[in-house]
């Protein structure tokens, strides 16, 4: 049996098909997308690396079935950047050195987003570290992680970008 | 302050410049191995056992072909001969592998088939679908089970038992006599990355996408496997996603290749998080006993550290715990002994710094408390019983800045006014502080490296070099060393990397991949310069002719006269003058015997602690960490400063949350996930702070490189405990502390 | 994960009506349900997904001032919905301070309720576990189990109920709203979980095909808004499932408890609603002595299950914690660190 769904990925609409009722929204977009960005660290939602926006919400890719979000936007790693503008989070993370084997930086980031457009920790470093707790980082970049968090959520308060991820 | 003196004008070593790789990480374009998707890709998925010893005894293979998009089920029957027994040890740090070679279970998760599908779904069904029956027998896995060894070795060649002085008759002679034990957990290093590989066979040649710490032993031990030539097997492996030791050689990832093999496609075959905790190696438990003595006026007069840890029942692996006791006090004893246990588990190995880690806390957790015995500030302990030369072998050290460090780290974390006794401070909420420091060290190790540097006519330069970047910034770091060897600005510089068909880098490892490749890099750069240079001295056409005897300088893509720097000509001109596309290079670096005869080689640091308990229920913070730590030249601040943080959460770790719950009836590690399995989480981490001190080491290397990406979890763990005990006045010395401990 | 038929209905009464054929589950978000299903804990036939039926998403603050909460709203909405979070603080807290923010942006109301255990002998399909496979026996027994139950357990069970948020509902008299073949129901939230005696895979009252469709919270809960709080002794500072747990919440009169009430977490496979400890705090001053004796009293049945007789003093202590922390007042903002120790008492500084 097969199945047909949409999704608007990365701004693009698209028409799936799907031959197996099991494909999680984290194996679809790796496996059959091709859009890899999105990291398998535990498959368990226990790790945060497949931290995806569905609609506008940070998820983690590996526990959503995909045939259950027919119709959702999805927004990852890979359509952050517009052209060659990074997003300010993205900056950020450079700047601040928020990672190191970078990993878990996809859903690092796409996690940063999700927090500012949240709007509940504002710049506190303490709340966005509470904020960024879903998202384990074994090289330890968690200073940097927070730093840039701090600081991109300024910058996208100052943009207006608060909630337009 | 010290990053600014560290920086040379003109020069990129030193420089805080960002990772080269740090766009493609960002934006999620940097491609690990498991992010590869040949055209034809089928994907395997393991099977492992559920008891740790005895045998399968059947496994549902209808049922498991059955299921749809299942290609083949790989077993012992169909598995491909190998031209080496998985048994046999043909390089260097290799373990013996578990690829389906019979029936036999030596330890829970070991690859009992491979399921090889159409999709990752099917793959994974067809797996649980395969029901093993099994014959199982009794497992012994903590240490203690019965009976236990000598060994001769531990760790890779370091003795089993080392003696300097008499110790007993120290200890009889102190005023101040401590005896305790510590014990440290079981660990699995849990890079965020699971092991993969992608393998792809084109005849007999093979092509590879695997993370690996190691490309060219890697490749060693494939070709002596599979029986065929080293250079038709290509390993990609430009971005590893952490590997801490784990991902030195290809372990079941060799079953993804065979399984290619088998299925004459592409396969790609990733663990799962649970199956990480079995056949890429862990860190054994450790149960240590130290004895100190002091004198009355703080001097130590003995230290016996002894260590019991296992090893699995097949294979050879000892956490050399006790090696921090050979360099880090002065004592005119010292004597470190070790026995060990053969257990039903997978094969310990090299988890970040192996031995130091562990043997750390157990050090500096009894040298805290003989300071306390002794009623002395625990800083000023460690200061009386400073190491001027290395104690065990009384040779020199080539460079120690340890006292800085101490002085420093001390400064900036605000240890003066710390209250002598425990339980003093209180923050305005009523947790309880305490403040505790631990000393930091790790040897400076070399392994050998290769290395090709080439100036091009475009004024640009290539540097290769198959070096492994797991997160410690490696492409940044030897891109600034290939740049300055070339005397080129760090834009114009062509850093290649990750790839076994480059030169041989060594492994990344033993904090010596920056000093080793680093080393073959500058080699490589300064052979190329002198070629370029020889051909401008002579060449009458040259500003430069004739300037042999006085010498030039590189800069800037340009050659200039020592005596006169006003007189130079650009690379380019030089080699279009004489008609040449580019000159090359080649360097090789390894460690120096004469050195290490003279010399004794060690990174060293101090780190200071802050932790809040809670008095009522026992939940630990770590509040404020300071390291501060010396180890020879600094090539890039910002990604060091990262490396120390990295180290140092680590020991956070190793201190507060991470263990391994083995149930000690079957062998199976009943928290084999990332929820019940803790590392810390960003809100652990709420400071920490890392100090660059200064430190110039002629002896160590051509660069004076010590490495930084161990030495971080050492003192850092102990500093944590003896914060504890500070904070609360209870000594803990089961690792990771538990709540239970503090809450009762 | 074994091959299911996925079913979407377009209404509750589809979605029960395919929720009653045998080996049907319910899927809502999924975070628990397919995580089971990867383990080879959870293995159905088909899924009913409920993510596509209309109604079952709203908060919907009522004339009497109940509030009655969708099964499909997502922790996080409900959480951060001001209306509901000004009203039911200690709820709030419990909602934030469990699992991570993303799983909070997925995870339901309905879901919440029915997650399982997270006895490691439940979730690893080789060993032995009444709960999972009847019968079978209970390898929890004899393991490393000292985070096990110390309330309400049998010789045939000692797993804990997971949830954060189902502690303030029981202390709260939650209301569960469902749907069944045969109609509709309420059930008390406090009734909603069953303890395992010798049918340990009973985790719930609900009847085969029986959907969860709203949750209520009586006007009445709302008048402790003043002193409610939930704290949560963890492992780690987040991302951790409690040790133990309390949500404590208050009605105080001149200086006097006119109402108490106090339900703790991780102790038992449901809930614990401590009634004999609200009965030792009615009429008593908000003091230290009497958080303390109703501790006793809330504890006194405990007994170990194995390695965790540390457990029931920590139950005591967090009881008396979160009614510290609920005398004093709820804070005007929740704390950076929601019911953690390391929350600080004295507003917004940390560190």
């Amino acid at each position: 049996m097969s199945y047909t769904i949409t999704l608007t990925i990365n701004r693009v609409p698209r028409t799936l098909e799907l031959d197996d009722p099991r494909i999680t929204l984290l194996d679809l977009l790796r496996e059959r997308l091709d859009l890899p960005g999105t990291k398998k660290g535990c498959d368990r939602g226990q790790c945060g690396a497949c931290t995806i926006l569905l609609d506008g919400r940070r998820v983690n890719a590996c526990l959503a079935l995909a045939l259950s979000h027919d119709g959702a936007e999805i927004l990852t790693i890979e359509g952050l950047a517009e052209g060659e503008a990074l997003h300010p989070m993205q900056q950020a993370f450079i700047a601040h050195d928020a990672f190191q084997c970078g990993f878990c930086t996809p859903g690092q980031i796409m996690s940063a987003i999700g927090l500012v457009g949240e709007g509940q920790t504002g710049a506190d470093p303490e709340r966005v570290r509470e904020g960024m707790s879903g998202n384990l980082c074994r090289c330890g970049a968690y200073r940097g992680i927070t730093e840039a968090v701090v600081e991109a959520a300024r910058a996208m308060a100052a943009d207006g970008q608060g909630r337009a991820a | 302050m010290s990053e600014t003196r560290q920086m040379r004008h003109g020069s990129s070593i030193g420089q805080p410049v960002t990772r080269r790789d740090g766009l493609l990480k960002v934006t999620g374009q940097a491609r690990f191995a498991a992010d590869n998707h040949p055209a034809g890709l089928l994907h395997a998925v393991l099977a492992v056992s559920r008891i740790a010893r005895g045998r399968v005894a059947a496994l549902d293979l209808p049922a498991a072909r059955a299921h749809p998009g299942v290609v083949e089920v790989m077993v012992t029957a169909n598995r491909l001969a190998l031209a080496l027994h998985p048994d046999d040890k043909s390089v260097p740090f290799s373990f013996k592998l578990d690829l389906l070679q019979d029936d036999r279970v030596r330890y829970a998760g070991q690859p009992i088939a491979v399921v090889i599908a159409a999709t990752l779904e099917a793959a994974t069904e067809a797996a649980a679908l395969l029901a093993p029956r099994y014959e199982a027998g009794p497992v012994e896995v903590t240490l203690d089970a019965p009976g236990g060894y000598v060994p001769e070795s531990v760790g890779v060649g370091d003795p089993g038992e080392m003696r300097h002085g008499d110790v007993e008759a120290g200890l009889r002679a102190a005023a101040r006599r401590i005896e305790a034990t510590y014990e440290t957990p079981l660990q699995f290093h849990n890079a965020m990355e699971p092991h993969g590989v992608v393998a792809a066979w084109e005849g007999d040649a093979l092509s590879l996408d695997m993370p690996t710490q190691g490309l060219a032993l890697t490749r060693m031990r494939l070709a002596a496997l599979l029986g065929i030539r080293a250079e038709d097997i290509h390993i990609r492996s430009p971005f590893i996603g952490g590997g801490f030791g784990s991902k030195l050689l290809s372990g079941p990832q060799v079953l993804g290749i065979l399984a290619a093999r088998l299925v004459g496609r592409p396969v790609k075959l990733v663990l799962t998080r649970a199956q990480m905790y079995g056949p890429v190696t862990h860190r054994s438990p450790t149960r240590q006993t130290l004895r100190l003595g002091a004198a009355r006026d703080g001097a130590l007069t003995a230290i016996h550290h002894h260590v019991r840890t296992a090893t699995s029942r097949h294979d050879d692996f000892l956490e050399p715990s006790a090696g921090v006791s050979h360099t880090l006090y002065a004592a005119p004893a010292i004597a470190t002994t070790n026995e060990a246990v053969r257990l039903d588990t997978g094969t310990p190995g090299f988890m970040r710094a192996p031995g130091e880690a562990s043997g750390s806390i157990a050090l500096e957790s009894a040298i805290d408390e003989m300071a306390h015995a002794c009623g002395m500030d625990p800083l000023e302990f460690r200061l009386r019983n400073y190491a001027e030369v290395e104690p065990v072998s009384g040779k020199p050290f080539s460079s120690k800045a340890l006292r800085e460090c101490y002085a420093e780290g001390a400064a900036r974390f605000g240890w003066a006014g710390r209250p002598l006794a425990p339980r003093q401070m209180r923050d305005e909420d009523g947790l309880l502080v305490g403040w505790g420091v631990g000393t930091a060290t790790f040897p400076a190790i070399m392994f050998q490296a290769e290395a090709r540097a080439v100036l091009r006519r475009d004024g640009t330069g290539l540097v290769e070099s198959g070096t492994h970047d797991m997160g410690q910034g490696a492409w940044t770091a030897f891109a600034q060393i290939g740049a300055d060897s070339l005397g080129l600005d760090l834009d114009r510089l062509e850093f290649r990397a990750g790839h076994s068909d480059l030169p041989n880098a060594g492994i990344a490892g033993g904090s010596g991949h920056t000093a080793t490749a680093g080393g073959a890099i500058h080699a490589a750069g300064a052979q190329a310069i002198a070629r370029l240079t020889e051909i401008a001295v002579a060449d009458p056409r040259s500003p430069l002719f004739g300037a042999g005897n006085v010498g030039v300088v590189a800069r800037g893509g340009r050659l200039l006269r020592r005596d006169d720097e006003s007189r130079g000509e650009a690379y380019a001109d030089i080699l279009a003058r004489a008609g040449l596309d580019s000159v090359e290079g080649r360097g090789s670096a390894a460690a120096d015997p004469a050195a290490a005869e003279r010399y004794a080689m060690h990174a060293h640091g101090a780190v200071f602690a802050e932790v809040k308990v809670d008095p009522e229920l026992g939940q630990i913070r770590a509040t404020r960490l300071v390291g501060a730590f010396a180890a020879g030249r600094i090539i890039n601040p910002r990604l060091v400063r990262s490396q120390y943080y990295g180290g140092m959460i680590w020991g956070l770790s190793f201190a507060l949350h991470e263990r391994a719950a083995m149930d000690p009836r079957t062998g199976r590690v009943m928290n084999a996930d990332l929820a019940e399995y803790h590392v810390p989480v960003n809100a652990d981490v709420p400071s920490v702070e890392a100090i660059l001190v200064e430190e110039q080491d002629p002896h160590v290397n051509a660069l004076g490189i010590k490495g930084v990406g161990e030495i971080g979890i050492t003192g850092t763990a102990g500093a944590i405990a003896n914060a504890i005990w500070h904070a609360t006045g209870t000594r803990i010395r089961r690792f990771p502390v538990a709540i239970e401990e503090l809450g009762r | 994960m074994n091959r299911f038929e996925y079913v979407r209905p377009r209404s509750v009464a589809e979605a029960v009506a395919a929720g009653a054929v045998p080996g049907s589950a319910y899927l809502a978000a999924g975070t628990n349900l397919l995580d089971l299903m990867k383990i080879g804990v959870a293995r159905p036939g088909r899924l009913v997904d409920l993510n596509h039926l209309p109604g079952l998403d709203g908060i919907e603050h009522q004339a009497d001032g109940a509030v009655r909460i969708g099964a499909q709203v997502r922790n996080a909405d409900l959480a951060h919905d001001p209306g509901f979070r000004r009203r039911f603080p200690a709820v709030a807290e419990a909602l934030l301070s469990g699992a991570s923010a993303q799983l909070r942006n997925a995870a339901t109301v309905g879901g919440n309720l029915l997650q399982r255990t997270r006895c490691a002998w439940f979730q690893d399909t080789a060993s032995a576990c009444n709960r999972r496979d009847p019968g079978s026996g209970c390898d929890a027994r004899g393991g490393e189990n000292r985070l096990h139950a110390v309330l309400g357990w049998s010789e045939h069970c000692i797993a804990t109920h997971p949830s954060d948020f189902c502690v303030p509902l029981a202390a709260l008299d939650a209301v569960v709203e469902v749907e069944g073949p045969t109609g509709r129901r309420e059930i008390a939230l406090r009734d909603f979980h069953l303890l395992p005696g010798t049918t340990p895979e009973r985790e719930s009252v609900l009847a085969p095909g029986e959907l969860v469709v709203a949750l209520r919270l009586p006007a009445e809960a709302a008048g402790f808004a003043a002193h409610a709080r939930y704290a949560k002794l963890r492992e780690r500072t987040s991302y951790a499932f409690a040790v133990v747990s309390a949500a404590a919440a208050l009605r105080i009169v001149d200086g006097r408890i006119v109402a108490a009430r106090l339900a703790l977490g991780g102790v038992a496979a449901k809930p614990w609603r401590a009634e004999e400890a609200e009965a030792a705090l009615a009429g008593a001053a908000p003091e230290a002595a009497a958080f303390r004796r109703a501790a006793e009293a809330a504890l006194a049945a405990a007994r170990p299950s194995g390695d965790n007789a540390f457990k029931i003093e920590l139950a005591r202590r967090i009881a008396v914690r979160a009614l510290t922390l609920a005398a004093a007042g709820t804070p005007e903002r929740l704390p950076a660190l929601p019911a953690s120790p390391f929350a600080p008492l004295s507003g917004g500084r940390h560190v």
